[in-house]
């Protein structure tokens, strides 16, 4: 029993622990913004990596998700009459909601475990060892371009997923079903706020690009450096910013639109 | 010793996960020598050479390089003396993303402002000097283990450093590349008068070349002096090490618990 007690303090504690680490470890880094040009080249190398090579992924993912929700939407609108309300709803969903989450999600699979891994593997070869020892800060070096690449490039994603499920919808809203291509956008012109609506989004994506990237680096960057310490960090990075993307989306939610 | 001590070791003791690494070294490394520091696998000699650059700092004792006591140097400090140090890792820890050449480039990249076709004459200079000028194009998952340290020694000289720290250099070499390597760290030790450190296991040619030695074993050093002192040591711990004695003092296994308790076996009495 008092084992048991024991045991789960010695967690706690951990727990405890691990957050200090982090929070050190992005104050470091976040003091690392590029300043040199040789830093900048890294940081759009990072741009690349993280948010190029993301592209086909969110695209394809928001090209269908605004297809389905343009399905979805129109037979339980069209119960009512009132189809044309389409654009609106896929604009809302998407914009509100779907485009920062998903794509969070989307970008912790594909460019955080990536991010992670890399970082990782890394260490594990004394890569970041040897760079210490060359002089060079490799929070400044290896990870400060990453954490500002990912911060930078996941709102740009999210747009871009947005924009393309919006054109998805009208696909098949107006192209395939047939609902009258004017009030599509008429409809989502009229309702969809730019403060209220695209500003909180773009508010959310840059909080979870925040929140992901920082997990993914920081995993990476503190990992047991062998084969199974990497694996355990790519799995983390998923999990933890899955889990801290879905809650933030609930808190942020509640703030910005829980007041009426 | 004749010259004064680049690298001063005090009373250093270290432990990793509890378990004792190091219990009192005491060391001075002279200037503008080549030091070899030997000692059987697993002692801590990489540690050492870890806690002379500053990436793991001793429980106590005094770590002083060039005059400052690493321990105690802040962030910047520290990384402006490890400018002026270069170190060989035993696993060569080249960068993966990077040709043969942009890794030796490196370094001159972020600490000088050479300009580009400079850059290019030292580290085609530095490579010719590990006879890899050759192999510039090719990116590290293409190098055998042996061309990796070379690659990776051609990188720690790049800066011309005051000191460089080799961790086993001649592993995994063949015998024209180690007399090339033994020629090489005695070139670079009389040219440029650099301080070396060189960890090794390889006795005759580390014997052959250091100017000083010493042998590091159970938490202390248990000899040291130049290589013919060494040779007649009267200690039974070093020259088991020199001759490779299987059976001695040295114990050849990692501590472990008696080997009755492991494979269950009862004793007979007789
Ligand atoms: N990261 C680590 N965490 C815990 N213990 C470690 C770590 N690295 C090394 N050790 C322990 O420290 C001891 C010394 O290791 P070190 O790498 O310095 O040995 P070495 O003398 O360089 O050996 P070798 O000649 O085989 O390279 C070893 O017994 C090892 O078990
Ligand atoms: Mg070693």
């Amino acid at each position: 029993m008092i084992d048991r007690i024991a045991r789960i303090g010695r967690s706690g504690l951990e727990v405890a622990r691990s957050f200090g680490r982090s929070g050190l470890f992005l104050a470091g880094v976040l003091a690392g913004f590029p300043r040199t040009s040789a830093g900048f080249a890294l940081l759009v190398r990072q741009l690349y990596a993280i948010g190029v090579l993301s592209l086909a992924i969110i695209v394809v993912s928001g090209l269908f998700i605004g297809m389905v929700l343009a399905l979805q939407g129109y037979t339980i609108l069209s119960d009512y009459g009132s189809e044309d309300a389409i654009g609106q709803m896929i604009a809302l969903t998407l914009v509100r909601e779907l485009g920062p989450v998903v794509t969070a999600l989307l970008f912790a699979g594909r460019a955080g475990s990536a991010l992670t891994a890399e970082i990782g593997l890394m260490k594990a070869t004394e890569q970041l060892s040897s760079m210490e020892m060359m002089g060079v800060d490799p929070l400044r070096q290896v990870v400060a371009p990453r954490l500002w690449g990912g911060f930078l490039a996941m709102p740009l994603l999210a747009m871009i997923f947005s924009s393309v499920g919006i054109w998805g919808g009208k696909l098949v809203g107006v192209d395939w079903l047939g609902v009258f291509e004017g009030s599509f956008w008429g409809n989502m012109q009229a309702s969809v706020e730019f403060l209220d609506d695209v500003m909180n989004g773009v508010i959310k994506s840059i909080v979870f690009g925040f929140v992901c990237t920082w997990i993914a680096v920081f995993q990476g960057y503190d990992c047991v450096p062998t084969s199974a310490g990497i694996s355990s960090a790519t799995t983390k990075t998923v999990v933890y910013s899955s889990l801290a993307v879905l809650g933030l989306d609930f808190v942020l939610t509640a703030v910005m639109f829980g007041s009426f | 010793m004749a010259s004064d001590p680049y690298i001063t070791l005090e009373d250093v003791v270290f432990s990793r996960n509890g378990r004792p690494i190091f219990d009192g070294v005491s060391l001075s490394i002279p200037k503008g020598k080549i030091t070899a520091i030997m000692g059987p696998s697993g002692t801590g000699k990489t540690t050492l050479l870890r806690l002379i650059g500053g990436q793991l700092k001793p429980d106590r004792g005094r770590v002083v390089v060039a005059g400052e006591s690493v321990p105690e140097l802040g962030r910047s400090a520290l990384y402006r003396l490890r400018e002026k140090m270069g170190m060989l890792f035993q696993s060569g820890a080249l960068f993966t993303d990077l040709s043969v050449f942009e890794n030796v480039a490196f370094p001159l990249r972020i600490h000088t402002r050479l300009p580009e076709d400079m850059i290019r004459d030292v580290v085609l200079m530095k490579l010719e000097a590990v006879g890899l000028r050759g192999a510039r194009e090719l990116m590290p998952a293409q190098l055998s283990g042996g061309m990796t340290r070379r690659v990776a020694l051609a990188r720690s000289i790049a800066l011309d450093p005051e000191l460089i720290m080799y961790d086993e250099p001649f592993a995994g070499q063949d015998p024209i590349a180690m007399g090339v390597l033994v020629k090489l760290i005695r070139d670079l030790n009389g040219a440029m008068g650099l301080t070396s450190v060189l960890v090794s296991h390889d006795v005759p040619e580390s014997l052959s070349i250091c100017h000083y030695a010493c042998i590091v074993a159970d938490g202390r050093v248990i000899g040291e002096g130049s290589p013919e002192q060494l040779r007649q040591h009267p200690s039974e711990q070093v020259q088991q090490f020199l001759h490779g004695y299987p059976d001695g003092p040295v114990p050849f296994h990692y501590p472990a618990p008696a080997a009755r308790a492991d494979w269950d076996i009862c004793e007979v009495s007789s």
